[in-house]
Order: structure tokens, then C-alpha cells, then sequence
């Protein structure tokens, strides 16, 4: 009886594939275990192999592993595909009535369960309940008490009527009473335990949307992309109920450019992308950083370059949000590391963006994107939402940062490099802002002195959030050990759980995972610190480990994975040890 | 806002550097009154402009204003707005601007129908980068890198933005300044996108669409039994290919704002010092 379990649906897109292993997640997690789901999909809308799957435990767990124990298999390819994960005992559920499943063979050492998923979904209603019935099925196999899937069902089916729920619940019944009567339970040996946690389940571009929420955004201008569109979708339909507006731009450039405008008025404005998108809107980054307005863009990333993936993990954006627009603008660049740091990244951000007055690159990535994930409730404790709006004058304070013609300065020469803000409609405000060189009152200027102060005036905001702000990584692991293992981003989940795969192969490591890009820690101490560094990060050239080394002037070895695949946690500490010793 | 707000009070206090003569300046200061008249004052209005010579708008008068990036002015314009309805948004740009790089955003900020007014100062030509074609050049307009002409027809901004959905579009003229600036006012008015194509000659570059050109042939639609309302009438005169208009060509009475549509009346720029009231509900959605 495995600690962990590993459950998953594969068949073709249009499957419905998403929603029943989404129900099933929801039942594990209302059942109070702890659960973390991936998905394999392709960029297309029907047909094609795509799978939903679900690591569940009753221990916390923070990444996928090599490995499945159940699986419900609707078309031949499903089980082709997951050959490498099932192992002896592993359950196959399928539908041997089905035309393409007749001639199926399951491998040996495996049991299949031959289920008539559409003939029982028929008798419960209708055909398209073949997915619950092999739920119900799969409750069977694990002596997950049924009952738990009824408010997930609910959830789901809900908004089409008490019927249509009653009929899904007696489907996943039928699933479950077939295999109880037709299969014998010693071959089913996997036991679900129920707890009393309650536990929130939601995926990363979700975190990002209610962190926004919770930031007080008001305003937020996108442009459809995988996997950023959930953030949208997201706030589409909430923020309304706080005050805001969600708009769905003509294109990625409208999009910067709508959230841009809103900045201006003063509303905490957000973009969200892809890697794609995120090429459009460089050309705007200028302005937002030149003109010193406060904008979080998000840039939820997969891999590249071109089109690339549009389906698959990669961290290859990293050279694109360092350097990426024409001159030298400042920037702030936050990298969370997990589904709720998501959440907690993206009210960093608002506070940073509009402290600073500074756009701020909120990088995430397809594998946090779509990633669903159980937490406490209180990873989102809304009374630990702070909002710091930095320096914004009103009509009584204005008189302090004018000039003697009472001329507002909205680029004024201080010493934290931050300037004094005023919302249009502030009277005594009105001003210039452009992406031309300008004086302090935003008026365009060639004058040498001045170019040059307001470029360092604008590093300056950098340098003061330096040593302002903590820019500390985060540590896991063996603080003492000889080996330090950094990473950015979500590799961090996987990394955690591969600790406990080294410890049993003896390897002690310390981890960093590092949510800074931009400003970032100086890890030069620890580096010196340690006998070898690995670097891991989810592209070919290692833009992380580069930056690593240029900060440190030390060499570090690196595990790069771009295959389109997030890390697995057993597959990591394998890559490690053996980095380690090469 | 207050009676005493004159329309020098739009004025910055930076020269501005367009060519003597420039139409620009017409078309600028129509707009300041257009604007003191329709009872603003500096500290409501947001000027957003484009990139070239007319872009330079931002700079010559006063305001809350952003000189943005080239041709994507108007969704500056649309955010601003959004975000805070009680503001007057007057977007600035050029024919360049808007109807070459612009143009998409130009059809769908048609569409999205915000209440502000676009301003387009029209020469038909590349005026600060000396003097190449642009999207309203005529068919064999000689320019350095059109040799022989464009060979290709202009764009028809009046007729794009009918196609489009327009609620409001309009034709001006820099030089005839009391038409001008009661066009611009029709268009701040308007609720809704207000569209004004403003003939601004460049008298540097352009020696056939001069202030002679369209003082002897635009027709004034003021002089006509014209009915603004008749989306049919628009049509048949923004396709003319014989005769270019001045005035209102098409207003749609029943025109809603984007922001009274979406519920928008009040400035987003207020927010709570932690998170908003209600906020942990949206964690209780994901049980």
C-alpha cells in the first residue's frame, strides 16, 4: 500500500478528460488529502492524446513522479503513452465494448478492468456519464468512499440541475458496483485514507488572478495565450464584484498598452502573456519603465522560441525579462516559486510596481500554470495582505513637489530615486509623462546633465529596493551541507521532495530556490561556501546558472531540462547525485 | 469645470517647434478651446498622443498627458479612461500614426466605442521623418521612397471607421478655425468614440494637399440639408471619390458608452489597505 497514489485519465482532447479528473482531485482534496495534479495536452482542441493526473497523499506533496497506479484509459494511445509509469499491480480501467479498446492487451503484470463505461453510462441516463462511471470504477479500486465525489459532481454539474447531478452520482454508482460484483478485491489492493483537513485546490494562474484581486488591481487588459489565459479567465466575472474590469484586447500590444493608461489614472493595473506576447509588448516596456509608471506583467511562460510548445514547460524567458527592450530601463523581476507563492508574488509585485514606479515581470510558467495544487486556506490569509502605494501626493502635499511657477515634478531628482506621484484629477498635478528623455517635469529634454540624472535617478529606485526589501531565497535542505543545489521558479516543488530521494542515497544538499531575478540575492557567501554548485532550471543554456556565475565569478554545474517536461522529483535526485559526483 | 478655466490654460509653456505655417497648430488650438469650452480644466483632462508631429501635442499644451508609443495611442487612451471615467480623454495622433501602424487599434477602438475623442491631424505625408508617403498619400504622391507614387489607394479613414461601427465621425479643417473647434467640441460631447479627421497641412512636404487645396474644395456640410443621423447618407459621402466633406458625418443618438455598458462611473484609483473586504471568499471558492 503506496503512500502516495497516482491516478490518471488519458484518452482525446474533447474527452472531457479535464473535467473528470478535475472532479476527481476536487473529491480527494474535500476528503481532506493532500493532492497534485499535471497534465499532458496538446495545442489543439479535439483529438490527440491528453491526460489529467493526480498524485494524492495523506503527507504534503509538492511535485509529479515517475509513477501510476491507476489508470482509466478511454483510447489504445493512453496506455502506450504511460507505459514507463505503470508498474506491476498498476490498474488500467477501460471499456473493451469500445471499438478502438477491443483488441487492447494489457500489459502483463498489470489488471485490467474490462468496464462497459458507455453501456452503464446509457443505463444511468446518457453516454457522455462514461467518465463518471469510470470514476465510480475507480473508487472501487481504491475504497475511496464514494459519497466523496457527490459535492464535486455537484460543483460541476450544479448549474444544469439536480436531475443532471442525480444522474452523474447514480453513473459513478454504477462504475463502482460493476467492479465491486465482476472483480475480485485482492487484486485491488490500493486503500484511500480520508482525513479531516480541508484543503483549497487551485492552480497557479488561479493564485496569480485572486492574488491580483487581493493586491486591489482593478484593472486588467489581456490578449488569449496558453497558458496565461486562466488568469482571465480568472479575474473575468470576480474583479467586477471589487470594483474592477477586466478587458480582452485586440492584441498583446493593446493589452500593455489599455493596462498602461490605467496605471496612469492610478488603478493597479495588470497584463498577463506568454513568451509571444511578451515580445509585443517589449516595445511598450520602455515607455512603462521610462515614464516611471506602476504595472505588474505577467508572463506565464512555456517553451520557445517562435511558437515553440505552446503546451509545454520551459524557463527560457529569463534573457527576454533581463534584457529585453531597447536601452537600459530598470525593472523588477519576481519568479514564485510554488502555487501559492503565485498568490504572494503577485501582491509583492502591485507593491513593488507602485513603490517604485517600475514595472515588475511576474514570471511564472506553464508547469505552475497549470498545476493544481492543495493547500491550507491560510497559505491565502487575507488579513496578511499588505498594500504599500509609495509616494502619492494629493492636493495638500502636491505644493511640496512643484516648481516655483507651481509646476508639477512628476520625475523629481530625489535620493531614493523615487518620485512623487499624482493621480489625474489631482488639482495642481497636471503633467507630462513620455517616453522621450525629460526633465523632472516630464518635459522632453536632450540636455546632457540631465539625461544622465535621470537615468541614474531611475537605477537608483533599484538600488534602493536593494536594500530595502528582502531579496533572501528560499532554503530547504541541509543549511551545513557541502553541496548547494540553486534553482528558480517551480522547480522548487520537486527539488524539496528529491531531498528526501538523496537523503536515502546518503547525498546531503543544501537548496536555494531563488523567487528574485531582479533585483536578486547575492550568493556569492554561499557559493564560496560550498564545494560544488548545481544550478537547475527548466532550458538548454542555463540563463539562471549564467547570471549565477557572472554575480559570483564561480563556475557552477548545471542540470538543464527542455524536453517540454517539468522535474520529477525521483528523476531529479537521480540527475543530481550524478552531477554531483561527475 | 469652473467657468474661469480659459483655453491658454491648456497652453504649456514650451514653444512649439513645428515648421512655421504648420497646420498642427490649428488643429492644437482648436482643441484647447474645444476643451475650455466643454467646461474642462487641466487637472480632469488626459491628453494621450502618438509619435511624430503631431505627438508632439503632449508637450505644447497643458494637461495630464502621455506621449506614448507609435501608433498606439488609443488603447493608452481607452485605460486611462476605464480607470477613471470622470476624466475627459483626448487622444492626439497622424495619419501615420493612426491609419498605418495604428490601424488595427484604430477599428477597435471604433468598436469599443469610449467615451473620448481621437483627434487625427491628417497631411497625408511623413512629415518628421522627411517627407515619405504615408496611408492617406494620394496614388501617385512622389515621394523619395515612392518615386512614382504610392501606386496603391489610400486609406479612407471616414469610410474604415463607418465599416467599423463608428458612433460618431468627423471631418475638419485646421485653417478654419471656428468650425474646427465646434467639431472637436461635437466629438467631446458625443457619448462615445468621437472621431475627427483634421485636414493639417504640411507645408514643408506636401505641395499638393495645401491649405489652397482644401480651402477651394472641401465642402462644408454645414452649407447642405445634411442629416448627421442618416448612417446612409454617411455611407454614400464618406465613398465619394469626387468630393471630400467638412463637419459631422455620422452620429449615432442612441450611442452608449463602453463605460456606461460595462458599469464603469467611478475612478479605480481608490483601493483598500489590505485586501478588499470579501477577499477570503475567493479562497472558499477553491474547497
Amino acid at each position: 500500500m503506496p503512500a502516495d497514489f497516482n491516478w490518471a485519465i488519458g484518452g482525446e482532447a474533447g474527452d472531457g478528460i479535464d473535467s473528470t479528473g478535475k472532479i476527481f482531485a476536487q473529491a480527494l482534496s474535500r476528503a481532506g488529502r493532500h493532492v497534485f495534479t499535471s497534465k499532458d495536452f496538446a495545442s489543439r482542441i479535439r483529438g490527440g492524446y491528453t491526460a489529467y493526473k493526480v498524485r494524492t497523499s495523506v503527507e504534503d506533496i509538492q511535485s509529479v513522479v515517475d509513477r501510476l497506479d491507476v489508470l482509466i484509459a478511454l483510447t489504445p494511445r493512453t496506455i502506450e503513452e504511460n507505459l514507463d509509469e505503470l508498474h506491476e499491480g498498476s490498474v488500467i480501467i477501460y471499456d473493451g465494448e469500445r471499438t478502438t479498446m477491443q483488441d487492447v492487451e494489457i500489459p502483463e503484470g498489470m489488471v485490467g478492468l474490462n468496464v462497459p463505461l458507455k453501456g452503464l453510462a446509457e443505463e444511468a441516463g446518457g453516454a457522455i456519464m462514461r467518465n463518471v462511471v469510470a470514476l465510480g470504477a475507480a473508487c472501487a479500486v481504491t475504497n475511496f468512499p464514494i459519497e466523496n465525489l457527490d459535492s464535486s459532481l455537484k460543483k460541476r454539474f450544479g448549474d444544469k440541475g439536480q436531475a443532471i447531478v442525480d444522474n452523474n452520482k447514480k453513473a459513478a454508482r454504477k462504475g463502482l458496483e460493476y467492479v465491486e460484483e465482476e472483480y475480485d478485491e485482492e487484486d485491488l489492493d490500493y486503500d484511500l485514507d480520508t482525513t479531516d483537513n480541508d484543503y483549497v485546490l487551485l492552480n497557479g494562474d488561479e493564485a496569480i488572478g485572486m492574488g491580483a484581486i487581493a493586491a486591489g488591481c482593478k484593472f486588467y487588459a489581456g490578449y488569449p495565450i496558453t497558458p496565461a489565459t486562466d488568469v482571465m479567465t480568472y479575474l473575468t466575472g470576480r474583479i467586477e464584484r471589487f470594483g474592477g474590469h477586466v478587458v480582452q484586447a485586440e492584441d498583446e500590444l493593446a493589452a500593455i498598452n489599455l493596462a498602461l493608461g490605467a496605471a496612469r489614472s492610478g488603478a493597479r493595473s495588470m497584463t498577463a502573456t506568454s513568451g509571444p506576447g511578451i515580445d509585443l509588448m517589449t516595445e511598450t516596456f520602455g515607455l512603462v519603465a521610462t515614464s516611471e509608471t506602476p504595472l505588474v506583467i505577467c508572463d506565464v511562460m512555456r517553451s520557445g522560441p517562435s511558437t515553440g510548445m505552446p503546451t509545454k514547460q520551459e524557463q527560457g524567458d529569463l534573457n527576454t525579462l533581463l534584457h529585453g527592450g531597447h536601452g537600459e530601463v530598470p525593472r523588477f523581476i519576481l519568479a514564485p516559486t510554488t502555487v501559492a507563492e503565485c498568490f504572494w508574488k503577485t501582491v509583492e509585485a502591485f507593491n513593488l510596481a507602485e513603490q517604485y514606479q517600475t514595472p515588475v515581470y511576474l514570471t511564472s510558467d506553464l508547469a505552475l500554470a497549470v498545476t493544481e495544487q492543495t493547500f491550507e486556506p491560510d497559505a491565502f490569509d487575507m488579513d496578511a495582505v499588505e498594500i504599500e502605494r509609495g509616494n502619492v501626493v494629493d492636493e495638500e502635499s502636491i505644493g511640496d513637489h512643484q516648481t516655483e511657477q507651481e509646476q508639477f515634478k512628476p520625475h523629481e531628482l530625489t535620493d531614493d530615486g523615487v518620485s512623487p506621484r499624482a493621480f489625474p484629477g489631482t488639482a495642481g498635478g497636471a503633467h507630462m509623462s513620455t517616453g522621450l528623455e525629460h526633465d523632472e517635469l516630464g518635459r522632453r529634454t536632450e540636455d546632457t546633465e540631465m539625461r544622465v540624472k535621470q537615468v541614474d535617478k531611475r537605477d537608483r529606485k533599484v538600488e534602493t529596493a536593494r536594500e530595502r526589501e528582502d531579496w533572501s531565497p528560499r532554503e530547504f535542505g541541509n543549511s551545513d551541507a557541502e553541496n548547494l543545489v540553486v534553482s528558480w521558479g517551480s522547480n522548487e516543488g520537486a527539488l524539496v521532495e528529491a531531498l528526501a530521494f538523496l537523503e536515502e542515497d546518503g547525498v546531503d544538499v543544501r537548496v536555494l530556490s531563488v523567487p528574485y531575478i531582479f533585483p536578486r540575492p547575492d550568493l556569492s557567501e554561499e557559493f564560496e561556501a560550498a564545494e560544488e554548485v548545481v544550478v537547475v532550471e527548466c532550458n538548454a543554456t542555463g540563463q539562471f546558472a549564467d547570471v549565477l556565475e557572472h554575480d559570483t565569478l564561480t563556475r557552477v554545474k548545471r542540470i538543464n531540462k527542455y524536453n517540454g517536461v517539468r522535474f520529477k522529483a525521483d528523476e531529479l535526485a537521480t540527475d543530481i547525485k550524478e552531477t554531483l559526483s561527475a | 469645470m469652473s467657468s474661469q478655466v480659459r483655453f491658454t490654460d491648456f497652453k504649456s509653456d514650451k514653444q512649439p517647434t513645428w515648421c512655421p505655417g504648420c497646420g498642427d497648430f490649428g488643429t492644437m488650438n482648436g482643441m484647447m478651446k474645444a476643451l475650455a469650452e466643454t467646461g474642462n480644466d487641466p487637472d480632469n483632462t488626459f491628453v494621450v498622443a502618438g509619435i511624430g508631429c503631431s505627438g508632439k501635442i503632449g508637450t505644447y499644451m497643458h494637461s495630464y498627458a502621455i506621449h506614448g508609443v507609435h501608433g498606439r495611442a488609443l488603447p493608452v487612451g481607452a485605460g486611462v479612461k476605464m480607470a477613471n471615467p470622470e476624466l475627459e480623454v483626448m487622444v492626439a495622433g497622424g495619419d501615420g500614426d493612426g491609419y498605418s501602424i495604428g490601424a488595427g487599434h484604430f477599428v477597435h477602438a471604433v468598436r469599443r466605442n469610449v467615451d473620448m475623442s481621437y483627434v487625427v491631424m491628417d497631411n497625408r505625408i511623413y512629415g518628421l521623418t522627411k517627407g515619405q508617403a504615408s496611408p492617406t498619400s494620394r496614388e501617385d504622391f512622389e515621394t523619395a521612397t515612392t518615386p512614382e507614387g504610392p501606386k496603391q489607394p489610400p486609406v479612407n479613414p471616414l469610410a474604415l471607421a463607418l465599416a467599423s461601427g463608428a458612433t460618431f465621425i468627423a471631418q475638419s479643417f485646421s485653417s478654419d478655425a471656428l468650425r474646427h473647434q465646434e467639431i472637436v467640441q461635437k466629438a467631446i460631447e458625443h457619448d462615445g468614440f468621437g472621431f475627427v479627421n483634421v485636414f493639417s497641412p504640411c507645408v514643408t512636404f506636401n505641395d499638393v494637399d495645401t491649405y489652397d487645396y482644401f480651402r477651394d474644395s472641401l465642402v462644408d456640410l454645414a452649407d447642405e440639408d445634411y442629416d448627421p443621423h442618416d448612417r446612409e447618407a454617411a455611407k454614400d459621402r464618406v465613398l465619394d471619390a469626387e468630393k471630400e466633406y467638412m463637419g459631422v458625418l455620422y452620429q449615432d443618438e442612441d450611442s452608449v458608452s463602453y463605460e456606461s455598458q460595462h458599469g464603469l462611473d467611478s475612478p479605480m484609483h481608490e483601493i483598500d489597505d489590505g485586501a478588499p473586504e470579501g477577499a477570503m471568499d475567493l479562497v472558499r471558492e477553491f474547497y
